[in-house]
């Protein structure tokens, strides 16, 4: 099995081609006739993202005949399921233990770019040999657990989208685009060096911009999609940069080399590497949505919900904690950039939970979470605990998966509306969504025993006992914001869930005729996400002997580095139990203050605090205002107003050029003409006036009479005759 | 295959010339299909009789080959002299493939002197491709100048409202810039024989031999390789076109027809990166050496990089949108040559291909919305990704080879191109990096104007989706653009040997180190083989 590695991607690129060749024939024969937004389950579902556009619920619950839809939707799950099958296979071909104790595989397809590089200095270019990069698939524990995750809820979502999607008019166009994006997925995970892993990198993101701008007539999908693009090429910008650094170091960008050599020595490569470091960083930042660059994730909730469960929330953002634990070598090595991504981490996580307490849209909230708790997983790598930020990538998954989709089914059975405070009241109408949501909203909340409660205690407890030589008062003030968060956390998921699933219904009388519990196809993949959630935590259990497997099992990823002794922390046990009491405290507390407000209260606190500090509650609704800066100062400042200035200066200075050129060429002529005229041919003409003066005299002689002529001939005869003889 | 007893290079060069004479002497102007067909014909011959250099060149061997050489003017020392390296073999299979793409995709744009239109277009073709097969200065002066009289008609006949404007200054600008290279080569001849001014000259017998100027130019004292480099450099650059020299060239593609603009973009470009390349860094590495000259022309690139996204971003006109975008992709050739490395170079050369193959297309697609609905202004359209599925698919590809997506070739010509920059600098690898950003930025932001959104205006609401003759002549590239993307390597062995000797020719000197690389020991790689970091 280990062997058909090439195999786990070529499956989902075929379903890709299938569903999209099959889809663009079908479209160009018939063409998408009727207009979109027919039935009820379809853009309707995205429609209250967009501040501007009406809620269409009450759209006429017609039923187009899909072309093709049997045969989409066995390829484009079947095409995942397949290599989810295949990934399991592959990861117990070669077994667990043997991963954990550092076993890979790799498979090399073909040369892609050889590059014969002339570096040094004076060297003839090619005497060093040929630098290449292959395409090679690699699978060791890191990728085992990222492969093993991703086409596991990929499988589920392709499923859970069969029923969601159901009625729309772009079902092939859906799963063909969801299909190459578990091709980019798969290769970003395999990737065997920097340059596959940026191959994947780009090509989740290009799908991320496909699917949020699925509903390409809205124009806020659009606009998103497009959004996402930029900033993340804007991250792609830093980490193709590291790219480079890292092969002007090494000469290679195969991960088992680069990290083995930089591992082996040290020294020598040190001093570039925060740096290189950073600049990876940078591109972590764009694909997992960290500040200054989170700000693409919100707006991509504008997707179908079943993508911003894949995508959005399990997979792609989670690349970049993915990236930087693969680099952890490179990262140990350049403490200084530790710090700086414990401190983003850190900071990403408490802004974006402060600002998901006041968002009301149900997929916004989850949003500025799933940033949030991506801003953890950085801050576990910006400690060096770089499996725990893995542990809680795997947990996250789950619940989040399991939220968002969840949450599809709630906007599904509202017709599309995603507005908690027009909810409420849905626990009893759906039953099944709601019990697997809580069980999810539980999990995030870090109540104990369930998964996040283990992962994000084992980032607390690292962050904890974290030492940063620059700045040694850091890791505490860290670990205050880390516990911050989590209060806020669960005080903002309490809320989502007492607005979405308690109290009374507040939305219309046809909402609430209309609200359904979800087909099976929706609901197994909640409750096989939710039973996740409740145990996947069990990998890591601290305190007791081998509790933590996924420690033991990426241990292999962390080569110990020459001349660095690895730090094995054995904290008293009291200190690790009181770790948890207060997480547990700290939650509560959220847990119970979102009751008391918002359920308890009927949201009369929470209204009273926004009318004493509206200054506040302002800035926060608004997100702080980030987006409107943002789009100020680089969207319409920098680039649109920057380029039409260069623009302007472009028709008339630049163009000065070849015009200013053709004016003295102009100029010149007109001179040359003038001068011609009156000089050259006043002097020309001059001359020919004097001539014709002078030739007048002869033109008397040409009478035309032949007497005269005679007369001259003689007269000339006689005259040279004379002369003959005079001077003889 | 064995090439090497028939004139392949002259036959490919006059296929075209051939079957232009024809039409003029043997087809009526009143059977425009005939006319198509045959132009047609004319330029499939022309491919396929250009396919073989594929597979017949040797990739192992340095210097020219399937070398033809006839004397011409014994006197002044010119040869009929005919011969390709690997980067004139890509570019010349680059002319005969869009070649045949311009005459196919030109049936309903024009509908006017269809007669005079395809002996133009056909004229044209053998001009460029003849221009990259010379090894005579004084022959490849020639072609390279008669080219523009096609191309000027092509844009002052054919074109759009504005087009004697642009017909004319892009006649005049580039002519000026030749004229400048004449001057050059001109200079370059004497020193050879007798010498000029100051200077003494060899005394050797009068050539305009590449190879001999060549090398005879590499010694000239370094003052005079920078006059000429310079001389040289306002014929290249003015073609490529370098910032500040670019502005014809939005004039000149947004007036020319659709194959006009192709070809313009595709071939006519690679003129002046192909000089540089051919010519200036081989002839005056002291020159290029010279950090004030190469600061000046990575400069120059770089600025054109980022000042061409910039602009291009504004834009409202689809094709002077695109026009702009070349000057931006052409800054990243340029930054390639000019780090004068293999890295660098190799990528400059792929890119010169990509930026063919992924303009090429681009203009082809903004002709087919042009032929229905006559207009290139971009708030024209909107929602066309309903209406036009297809279409919008094979926009999309394009787009995103043009923007640098990996699997596609762009992204192989850039990485190519900042790996060999950044090794010199790092500074020059983040700016032209900058250019990445916005050229996602330009190309998303259009595609959403064309294609996103509601339809809202009624023109657009019955555009027909693309033809099968449409598809035909853009399937082409979209599958050269991927096969690039996927397996570049064929490639990269083409333009290998010709690429290093044009490195060798300016290195083995004070290029600068690397900014990061080798001084941490790892100066040759081998150096961390204690590791097993060591290539294989």
């Amino acid at each position: 099995m280990r062997n058909l590695l090439w195999a786990i991607p070529l499956f989902p690129l075929i379903g890709f081609l299938i569903n999209g060749l099959v889809y663009l024939l079908s479209h160009r024969t018939k063409g998408e006739t009727h207009g979109h937004g027919g039935g009820y389950g379809t853009d309707a579902h995205t429609a209250a993202t967009a501040p501007d556009t009406a809620h269409d619920t009450g759209h006429d619950p017609g039923h187009h005949e899909i072309p093709f839809k049997g045969l989409h939707t066995v390829v484009g799950v079947g095409s995942v399921v397949i290599a989810c099958v295949l990934a399991f296979g592959a990861i117990f071909d070669i077994g667990l233990k043997a991963f954990s104790e550092g076993a890979s595989h790799s498979i090399t397809l073909w040369r892609w770019i050889p590059l014969a590089v002339n570096q040094a200095v004076g060297q003839i270019p090619g005497s060093a040999g040929e630098w290449f990069v292959d395409v090679t698939l690699r699978i060791d524990s890191l990728s085992a657990l990222m492969l093993a995750f991703v086409t596991f809820v990929g499988s589920l979502i392709h499923l859970y989208s069969v029923g969601y999607m159901g009625h729309e008019e772009g079902f092939g166009r859906f799963f063909a685009y969801l299909n190459l994006f578990m091709f980019a997925m798969l290769v970003l995970v395999l990737g065997g060096n920097f340059l596959l892993l940026f191959v994947g990198w780009e090509g989740v993101g290009l799908c991320s911009y496909l699917l949020i701008g699925y509903y390409y007539e809205k124009n806020y999908a659009a606009d998103a999609g497009k959004k996402a693009f930029v900033v993340n090429r804007i991250g792609d910008f830093g980490f193709i940069l590291g790219i480079f650094g890292v092969f002007g170091l090494f000469g290679s960008l195969d991960f088992q080399k680069v990290f083995a050599a930089a591992a082996a020595n040290p020294a020598a490569y040190t001093p570039y590497m925060t740096v290189i470091c950073l600049l990876l960083f940078v591109g972590a930042c764009g694909k997992s949505a960290q500040f200054p660059l989170y700000v693409w994730l919100p707006d991509a909730m504008a997707g179908p919900t079943p993508v911003s469960a894949l995508i959005h929330a399990a997979t792609m953002v989670t690349a970049g904690v993915y990236m930087i634990a693969r680099c952890n070598v490179f990262f140990r090595l350049a403490p200084n950039a530790m710090i700086v991504v414990a401190i983003v981490g850190a900071f990403t996580a408490l802004f974006a939970a402060t600002i998901g307490v006041a968002q009301n849209d149900i997929k916004k909230v989850l949003a500025y979470s799933t940033v949030s708790q991506l801003g953890y997983m950085f801050l576990a790598c910006g400690v060096g605990a770089f499996a725990e930020g893995m542990f809680h990538v795997t947990t996250h998954a789950f619940f989040k998966a399991c939220l968002f989709l969840g949450a599809g089914s709630v906007i599904h059975a509202m017709g599309g509306e995603q507005d908690i405070r027009r909810m409420g009241g849905l626990a009893g109408k759906i039953p099944r969504t709601y019990r697997t949501f809580l069980i999810a909203t539980l999990t995030i909340s870090g109540v104990p025993f369930l998964a996040a409660f283990f992962s994000k205690d084992a980032i607390k407890a690292a962050v904890f006992h974290a030492e940063f030589q620059a700045v040694p008062w850091l890791p505490k003030l860290l670990y205050a914001v880390a516990l911050f968060t989590a209060g806020l956390t669960a005080f903002y998921m309490f809320r989502l869930l007492t607005l979405t699933f308690w109290g009374h219904f507040r939305g219309t009388k046809e909402q609430e005729h209309h609200v359904h519990e979800s087909p099976a196809t929706m609901t197994i993949p909640l409750i096989v996400l939710a039973f996740l959630s409740i145990v996947s935590g069990y990998v890591g259990v601290p305190i007791i002997e081998h509790g933590d497997r996924i420690g033991e099992f990426l241990r292999p990823i962390r080569l110990p580095i020459a001349g660095m002794p690895e730090r094995v922390h054995h904290a008293p046990l009291s200190i690790e139990l009181g770790l948890m009491a207060a997480a547990v405290a700290v939650a509560s507390i959220g847990i119970y203050l979102a009751w008391s407000w918002y359920s308890k209260g009927e949201g009369r606190t929470p209204a009273r605090l926004a009318a004493e500090w509206p200054g506040v509650y302002r800035a926060v609704a608004h997100k702080y205002f980030v987006d409107e800066a943002y789009e100020k100062v680089f969207v319409r400042g920098l680039a649109l107003d920057g380029g039409r200035f260069l623009w302007e200066v472009d028709a008339t200075v630049v163009d000065l050029i070849p015009n200013g050129a053709a004016a003295v060429t102009r100029g010149a002529s007109w001179m040359a003409a003038a001068f011609d005229q009156y000089v050259v041919d006043g002097l020309v003409n001059g001359v020919a006036y004097a001539l014709q003066s002078l030739f007048q005299l002869f033109r008397r002689a040409q009478t035309g009479r032949v007497q005269n002529y005679a007369l001259v001939m003689g007269g000339g005869l006689f005259c040279l005759v004379a002369v003959y003889l005079l001077f003889r | 295959m064995n090439l090497s007893n028939i004139p392949i290079l002259s036959i490919i060069t006059y296929i075209p010339l051939a079957g232009a004479l024809a039409l003029v002497f043997l087809v009526p102007k009143e059977k425009t299909g005939a006319i198509k067909a045959f132009a047609t014909l004319v330029a499939a011959i022309d491919l396929v009789a250009s396919l073989p250099l594929w597979w017949a060149f040797d990739r192992a061997r340095d210097g020219y080959q399937f070398v033809e050489k006839a004397s011409w003017i014994p006197s002044l020392g010119v040869n009929y002299h005919f011969g390709i390296d690997g980067i004139s073999l890509v570019l010349i299979l680059l002319t005969t493939i869009v070649g045949l793409i311009a005459v196919y995709c030109s049936y309903s744009a024009i509908t006017e002197r269809q007669k005079e239109y395809y002996i133009l277009l056909l004229l044209l073709q053998t001009f460029m491709i003849g221009t990259f097969c010379c090894l005579d200065l004084f022959l490849f002066y020639v072609f390279w100048e008669v080219m523009l009289v096609p191309m000027y008609f092509l844009i002052g006949v054919w074109g759009g409202q504005r087009r004697l404007y642009a017909a004319i200054k892009f006649f005049l600008y580039t002519l000026a810039g030749s004229v400048l290279m004449l001057l050059g080569i001109i200079a370059l001849y004497f020193y050879n024989t007798s010498g000029f001014l100051a200077y003494k000259g060899l005394g050797n017998a009068p050539s305009f031999s590449i190879e001999h100027l060549t090398a005879v130019a590499a010694g000239m004292p370094a003052e005079l390789q920078v006059w000429l480099f310079f001389a040289f450099f306002f014929g290249f650059a003015i073609k490529v076109p370098m910032f500040p020299f670019h502005t014809w060239l939005p004039d000149a593609h947004t007036e020319a027809p659709t194959a006009g603009s192709v070809i313009l973009a595709a071939i006519l470009l690679k003129m002046g990166t192909y000089g540089f390349v051919r010519f200036s860094l081989p002839m005056f590495p002291e020159a290029v050496r010279n950090p004030r000259v190469v600061g000046t022309m990575v400069a120059l690139a770089l600025i054109g990089i980022v000042y061409g996204a910039m602009v291009t971003l504004v834009q409202k006109d689809m094709k002077r949108l695109i026009a702009y975008s070349s000057v931006s992709h052409l800054g990243f050739v340029m930054l390639g040559i000019f780090a004068c490395n293999m890295a660098g170079v190799q990528g400059g050369v792929l890119q010169m291909i990509n930026h063919g193959i992924s303009t090429g297309a681009l203009f082809l697609l903004v002709g087919v919305v042009y032929e229905r609905r006559h207009t290139r202004m971009i708030a024209e359209y909107g929602g066309l990704a309903k209406q036009m599925p297809l279409y919008a698919t094979y926009f999309l590809i394009v787009a995103l080879s043009s923007m640098g997506l990996p699997l596609l070739n762009g992204f192989i010509g850039e990485f190519t191109i900042l790996q060999g920059a950044f090794a010199r600098n790092f500074w020059w690898a983040f700016c032209a990096a900058t250019g990445i950003v916005l050229g996602a930025a330009y190309l998303l932001w259009l595609y959403q104007r064309i294609f996103f959104g509601e339809i809202t205006n009624p023109a657009n609401a019955k555009l027909p989706d693309l033809t099968v003759r449409e598809q035909l002549t853009l399937a082409p590239l979209v599958l050269l653009a991927l096969w690039i993307g996927l397996y570049p390597k064929p490639i990269f062995d083409v333009i290998r040997r010709p690429s290093e000797k044009i490195v060798q020719a300016v290195g083995g000197t004070a290029l600068e180190p690397p900014a990061l690389a080798m001084k941490a020991g790892a100066a040759s790689p081998d150096a961390v083989a204690a590791a097993p970091a060591s290539r294989p």
